[in-house]
């Protein structure tokens, strides 16, 4: 099987359903002739045309409120968010209508729809092209959001999340669109909402993470692997809401150590909910306190590359981490 | 030439530490493999160290008297060649090669990626590597006073996962040798501790398991200390009761009248008991760290078997006491332990416990120490059986005597078997010398 990038992996992903279901459409800036500025929609509009690939204004709000829309009324939209950054202006379309049409009409209505972020830092963004929004929709009841962090995950997961008859926010990391390459097959195949994986087994601390950071984790878990002879279980949460806490707390149970590694900023995030779920559900086979691996409490990445690089949670700083916790 | 240190030596699974005695070695003396390097003390054994290779001492890192944990480095050694690398287990097969083909979890391409608003650029950050130190999870003044909670007596942390494992398998964690951070013990030693430890209560069909009582477990827990830190050592001495039974039957209406109660072999005994006690200081006394306390009064426990357990009342400052006042006092004391209705006063202070196992017709008996004291006295069955007895014209006859046992077991921390049956004698002494006039 060739390897493709995590890019590849998307374009392809929504090249064989638009194919295979003529109710999806596209929506978003910039993505007809262009091919968007990541290119996942790349010749796509000479293929399917103008009306199922449809170029918009910088609208945010009305990126979703159409597609909401649409997905009420029985079409399967695909709308992209350009980067992540500039979602908030559709928060309400997605947290405030999108999320409650189901309870809303009391199951009579529901919205199939997906929205694509390309979101994250590490690639010299700055202010406004590098942020990780995902735990405003994690905490939101109603929407699903996934992270996949490889091209076989995207691939079988963006699936997922079209054949999903709920609103599904699909977390791309962009780092990772170029940076990550692996196997996706190109048959009929789909990965599990809200369900983890692990991708390094492991039996003596327990590390769970998401996005590009799995990545960064892997190597730090072969160099402490190598140097210290520490075996790190790597979980991959790949969903955010639901989080899968079966999968976290079977490796804890089996290590008695648990850390979290997200390039989110710690307080009230992602990493504090899988502590949680820890603390609550797992406490009784920790030998160790929880450790988290986070960037700093600051507003924005630094475009400053070398101060991007110290805000980051980089290779290294795991493997220190790692080490900490096993010596606890 | 390289430098090793040596270590103390594991010698048993339940000797964590040893004393440093004298130093056999001094640095700059060339050794032979297996020379004595040290004596050293341990509460099972003492023993040499012997040099573990062949090569000269440089430097001795504890000294004598000296409190070593086992596996500590204790001395310094130049050896020939290379140093030994130490032997590591092979781990249990539990870190299983990954679960995932590397391709279908994904690999990096360094230096790729995307700009910040599309197209690509080169970038350099994953390519070097810097070195990352994170700082210790110091904890907040708050979360150091919270966590004097959830310590063993070493005054380390007991995570939640050891906390539960030793509950489920009825282990003390601070039996378990620490590996963790600060000595803390960690799942993995006390996962290594049930290993070497034979399997714990395994019920077979049939078995009942019962929850102990609080007086029950209270006992356990008392009798578990006292044996576990009390080197015990056991002394008996037979005691010719003849003229004692006589002295006995001859009072026993004069004491009816003037206590109220009637007069039986214990209180006799406890009252004289008392008297070489208060002779016999050592008996009298308890180990406290490392010191020995002579205990200024004589306060006597008797250990009744009550209906909710073993009570131990106590007649204070027995030696004190005439002899119908022992018997007023234990007829109190023995009556309220029956009854439930001790007061704590009643069962504090004591200093000396005296136990009648007789009663129960046991003629011998190795008693456990009553925790902290020094030692426990059994007074045996009363048994007449035939004894060579020296007759008044100097010869030999065989009589029929009534004999008793007494068994006394010391902590030998503080007393020897010389001071120990010293004090037997004296109160053998004292009960075949009583007399009708002895009404003290």
């Amino acid at each position: 099987m060739p390897e493709i990038t995590l890019i590849e992996s998307v374009r392809e992903t929504l090249r064989m359903e638009m194919r295979r279901d003529p109710d999806i459409f596209m929506m978003g800036e910039d993505i007809g002739p262009r091919g968007g500025v990541f290119l996942a929609s790349e010749g796509f509009v000479d293929e399917f045309g103008e009306g199922r690939i449809m170029n918009t204004p910088l609208a945010e709000s009305s990126i979703i409120g159409i597609a909401l829309g649409a997905a009420v009324n029985g079409m399967r939209p695909v709308a992209e968010i350009q980067f992540a950054d500039f979602v908030w202006p559709a928060i309400n379309q997605l947290v405030g209508e999108a999320a409650r049409v189901r309870y809303g009409t009391n199951g009579g209505k529901f919205a199939p729809m997906t929205v694509r972020v390309p979101y994250g830092g590490g690639v010299r963004g700055g202010l406004y092209h590098s942020q990780s929004i995902e735990v405003l929709f994690a905490h939101t009841p109603g929407l699903q959001v996934i992270a996949p962090a490889t091209p076989w995950d995207a691939r079988g997961l963006l699936r997922s999340a079209i054949r999903s008859n709920d609103p599904t926010v699909f977390l791309e990391h962009k780092r990772t669109y170029r940076l990550v390459r692996g196997e996706a097959p190109d048959g009929e195949y789909t990965e599990p909402i809200g369900k983890a994986d692990v991708k390094r087994a492991g039996s003596d601390v327990t590390l769970v993470t998401y996005g590009l950071m799995l990545h960064y984790s892997l190597q730090a878990a072969e160099k402490v692997s190598q140097s210290d002879g520490i075996e790190t279980e790597v979980v991959d949460l790949r969903t955010l809401r639901p989080i899968d806490g079966e999968t976290i707390l079977d490796s804890v149970s089996q290590t008695g150590r648990a850390m979290i590694v997200q390039e989110d900023t710690g307080a009230v995030s992602v990493s504090s909910e899988v502590a949680a779920i820890i603390a609550s559900e797992g406490f009784f086979d920790l030998d160790a306190p929880v450790m988290r691996v986070t960037a700093p409490e600051i507003p924005p990445m630094p475009f400053s590359p070398l101060q991007e690089a110290e805000y980051m949670p980089s290779p290294e700083k795991i493997a220190a981490s790692i080490r900490r916790l096993s010596e606890v | 030439m390289a430098t090793m240190q040596i270590e103390m030596p594991h010698v048993g699974e339940s000797v964590t530490e040893a004393v440093i005695g004298k130093w056999l070695v001094s640095p700059g003396d060339a050794i032979r493999r297996y020379d004595p390097l040290v004596e050293v003390i341990t509460d099972k054994v003492n023993m040499e160290v012997p040099a573990p290779r062949d090569g000269t001492v440089t430097g001795l890192l504890v000294g004598e008297g000296d409190t070593v944990q086992m596996g500590a480095p204790i001395a310094e050694m130049e050896i020939e060649g290379a140093v030994p690398a130490p032997i590591v287990e092979e781990p249990v097969a539990t870190s299983s090669p990954p679960v995932q083909s590397a391709s279908r979890v994904g690999s990096m391409i360094i230096g790729a990626n995307v700009g910040p608003t599309g197209g690509e650029f080169t970038d350099t950050s994953l390519q070097t590597e810097s070195v990352v130190e994170v700082e210790p999870m110091a904890p907040s003044p708050g979360a150091q006073r919270r966590r004097r909670r959830g310590r063993d007596d070493r005054g380390a942390r007991i995570s939640p996962v050891v906390r539960r494992l030793a509950e489920r398998h009825g282990i003390d964690v601070n039996a378990v040798n620490g590996t963790g951070a600060g000595g803390r013990v960690t799942r993995r030693d006390v996962e290594a501790y049930l290993e070497s430890s034979p399997a714990s209560v395994v019920e077979a069909r049939g078995d009942e398991v019962v929850e102990p009582t609080p007086i029950r477990r209270m006992i356990a827990e008392n009798m578990a200390k006292s044996f576990r830190e009390i080197p015990h050592a056991w002394g008996a001495i037979e005691v010719d009761v003849t003229e004692l039974a006589s002295y006995r039957s001859q009072n026993i209406e004069r004491v009816q009248s003037n206590t109220g109660h009637r007069l039986t072999y214990l209180p006799i005994v406890l009252h004289h008991v008392a008297r070489a006690l208060s002779e016999h200081r050592l008996l009298n006394a308890s180990w406290v760290d490392g010191k020995v306390v002579l205990k200024g009064d004589v306060n006597i426990g008797v250990a009744v078997a009550a209906e909710q357990g073993l009570v131990v009342p106590v007649v204070q400052n027995a030696d004190q006491l005439t002899l119908e006042e022992t018997v007023s006092e234990m007829a109190r004391i023995v009556e309220g332990a029956r009854a439930g209705k001790l007061q704590l006063g009643d069962v504090q202070g004591g200093t000396f416990t005296l136990n009648n196992t007789g009663a129960l017709g046991s003629i011998l008996g190795g008693a456990i120490i009553n925790y902290p004291q020094a030692a426990i006295l059994t007074t045996e069955a009363i048994i007449r059986r035939p004894v060579v007895i020296d007759t008044q014209d100097g010869g030999e006859a065989i009589a029929i005597r009534s004999m008793m046992n007494m068994c006394l077991s010391f902590d030998h921390r503080i007393i020897d078997g010389a001071e120990a049956l010293a004090f037997l004698g004296d109160i053998k002494n004292r009960l075949e010398s009583i007399s009708q006039d002895d009404v003290s």
